[in-house]
């Protein structure tokens, strides 16, 4: 087991430091002069040298590299060339509220996704299968964009019942920002809980024909107390796994549907990056979202070995 | 027999029966109907299309359907079935492009993989790994902010996020046709590991690969809409439904089927390749439709 974690981890490492050499890389050197980028091309030659030395890049690409890095593990991402002010701030700004909207999106995702692949498994083959599964396949095929979009129009322009966008602040209204968030996050987790309902139902259809299934019945269990208490868990590894993708799919998916609903988020702030040129917030926010997805995929790899004790070090 | 004429071989890409069983699925008739139309709508745009989508004329703005125009007119007055017809080009040639690049690169070291097992499959997995980390939507974002938006952008965005795909899924089955023993004959024959790979594990493999084409394909028709509606992806003049969605949603209170139509056409585009996917697996790998 600890070969296992060790090997995990030297991988988990690697994959950082591998997504940072290709972000500077891609970023800050096939640009060629990143201060001619962020001035534009009309600047003047002289403030295009000054920004240079004062950005210092004019310092060879290994030894900037050397200085993101070791400022990253400090908490020190440079300054905002647009907004003067350190990146640090500006992201954890932005992720106050792009952190809880993903979680309520995977919080709904889950929910809908473990109800329904248990419903749909309990009653195979039969019309509310079907019918689920139906629904599912319609799920996977919209755009969550599309669907954010379709939620506005119901909600907020015949029904009224919220606000098209924008996002009030924790501060004030803490009730009302919840609010606001709820449908970006209905918006992100139909699609995934479309994905997730049919992976639960085919684990959950899975393990019901394994032996132990008919031993809890047998002994009197009740079908419901069975599937929740038997089936479920033993359905969850496959379950967890693709939740871990999932997110990924999740977090590039606030990045749209912070557009749709103007919400000032980290997908937000990078398009604004972008218009403004602003590759120092631009690298650090794709870093940003890329570490994420890695240690999401590492607990789920962590998580796997917690939940189903045969997972060994040779079968990763 | 010779390993070249083995029946394995030829049995894996085309199951007896195929087209009889095909006709009788209906996920695979569904799913073939829709993706045709899809098609059919980019090759008729090239012929035909009601109006120039291409034409703006500001008196006719956002009418909505009638006989002139069938689904109405946008912003700028333009013929939405129009815009739809050719939209459809973008989302296949992007669609296309970005699988055939995920396809050719991903099966490629999919194969290598497999073939010379050890230290070179642990790379290129842990490369698939690496990529993982990358969305298409984030690949997307730093391309736009050292070159600027483009269609281009977007293809080649869509199709790294698609080679770890192809690669797993190469490797996977690759090893596993490794292990059959009409191989194992052919070996004995004497013939190289390259050789084995061309005329023995990858038509063994093509079915696979055919099913994830589709599902692929409609992973990126999903993502070239994504960045187009940022607009990271096609820039205008082209008409793209992504496009079509984001200038829809400025007009959301006075013309809300504008932002109808594209959505359901994307909607139907994908449902229709993820349905033939569906159904070609049944029907391409009997094994596996009857365990579901």
């Amino acid at each position: 087991m600890s070969l296992f974690l060790f090997k995990r981890f030297l991988t988990f490492l690697a994959t950082l430091v591998g997504a940072s050499v290709v972000i500077f890389t891609v970023l800050e050197v096939l640009p060629g002069n990143a201060a001619q980028m962020l001035m534009g091309p009309d600047a003047a030659p002289e403030a295009v040298a000054a920004l240079t030395t004062q950005l210092g890049l004019d310092q060879p690409a290994l030894t900037r590299y050397g200085h993101w890095v070791s400022g990253m593990l400090q908490g020190d991402l440079g300054n905002s060339y647009t907004y003067s002010t350190p990146v640090l701030e500006l992201v954890l700004e932005r992720l106050a509220l792009t952190v809880p909207l993903a979680l309520l999106a995977m919080l709904i995702t889950t929910v809908i996704a473990l109800l329904a692949g248990l419903y749909a498994a309990s009653h195979h083959n039969k019309a509310g299968d079907v019918g689920v599964m139906s629904l599912a396949q319609i799920g996977i095929a919209i755009p969550n964009f599309w669907f954010a979009i379709l939620l506005i129009l119901l909600f907020s322009v015949h029904l009224k019942w919220f606000s098209a966008g924008g996002f009030p602040g924790w501060e004030d209204e803490p009730l009302e920002a919840l609010k606001s968030l709820l449908l970006p996050a209905l918006s992100l987790a139909v699609v995934q809980a479309a994905i997730l309902a049919r992976i639960t139902r085919s684990a959950v259809l899975e393990v019901m024909r394994e032996d132990f299934v008919r031993t809890a019945r047998a002994k009197g269990l009740s079908r419901r107390a069975t599937l929740w208490r038997h089936v479920l868990r033993n359905a969850l590894i496959p379950v967890i796994t693709v939740m871990g993708l999932q997110f990924a799919n999740l977090l590039a998916g606030t990045i749209v549907v912070e557009n749709v609903f103007f919400l000032p988020g980290l997908g937000r702030l990078i398009f604004q990056s972008i218009a403004n040129r602003d590759l120092i917030v631009v690298r650090n926010c794709v870093m940003l979202l890329a570490s994420m997805v890695v240690v999401v995929n590492f607990v789920v790899d962590l998580l796997y070995a917690v939940i189903d004790p045969r997972v060994k070090a040779s079968d990763i | 027999m010779s390993p070249q004429s083995s029946p394995a071989t030829s049995a894996a890409v085309t199951p007896p029966g195929f087209l009889k069983r095909a006709a009788r699925h209906p996920s695979f008739v569904l799913g073939g109907v829709l993706t045709a139309l899809l098609i059919l709508a980019a090759a008729l745009s090239y012929a035909w299309t009601p109006w120039s989508p291409y034409e703006v004329d500001l008196s006719l703005k956002l009418q909505g359907p009638s006989w002139q125009h069938w689904l109405g007119t946008d912003t700028f007055g333009r013929d939405v079935a129009s815009l739809l017809l050719v939209g459809a080009r973008s989302s296949i040639a992007v669609g296309l492009i970005a699988v055939g690049i995920g396809i050719g690169l991903g099966t490629a070291l999919g194969l290598l993989a497999s073939a010379r097992r050890g230290w070179t499959e642990e790379l290129v997995m842990r490369l698939a790994d690496f990529t993982f980390a990358f969305p298409a939507i984030l690949s997307a974002i730093m391309l736009t902010a050292v070159f600027g938006a483009g269609m281009v952008n977007s293809i080649i965005a869509i199709g790294i996020f698609n080679i770890p795909t192809f690669a797993r899924v190469t490797r996977a089955s690759a090893n596993a046709v490794w292990s059959r023993e009409f191989v194992l004959a052919a070996r004995a024959c004497g013939r190289s590991t390259w050789q084995i790979t061309r005329d023995h594990v990858l038509p063994n493999i093509v079915s696979v690969l055919v099913v994830q084409a589709t599902i692929q394909f409609a992973l990126a028709i999903l993502a070239e809409a994504a960045l187009s509606y940022l607009g990271l992806g096609t820039q205008p003049p082209q008409p793209s439904w992504g496009r079509m969605l984001s200038e829809a949603q400025s007009m959301l209170f006075q013309a809300p089927l504008l932002a109808v139509f594209p959505g359901l056409a994307i909607a139907l585009a994908v449902l229709g390749l993820n349905l033939l996917g569906d159904g070609l697996r049944d029907l391409l790998d009997p094994r596996l439709a009857r365990k579901r």
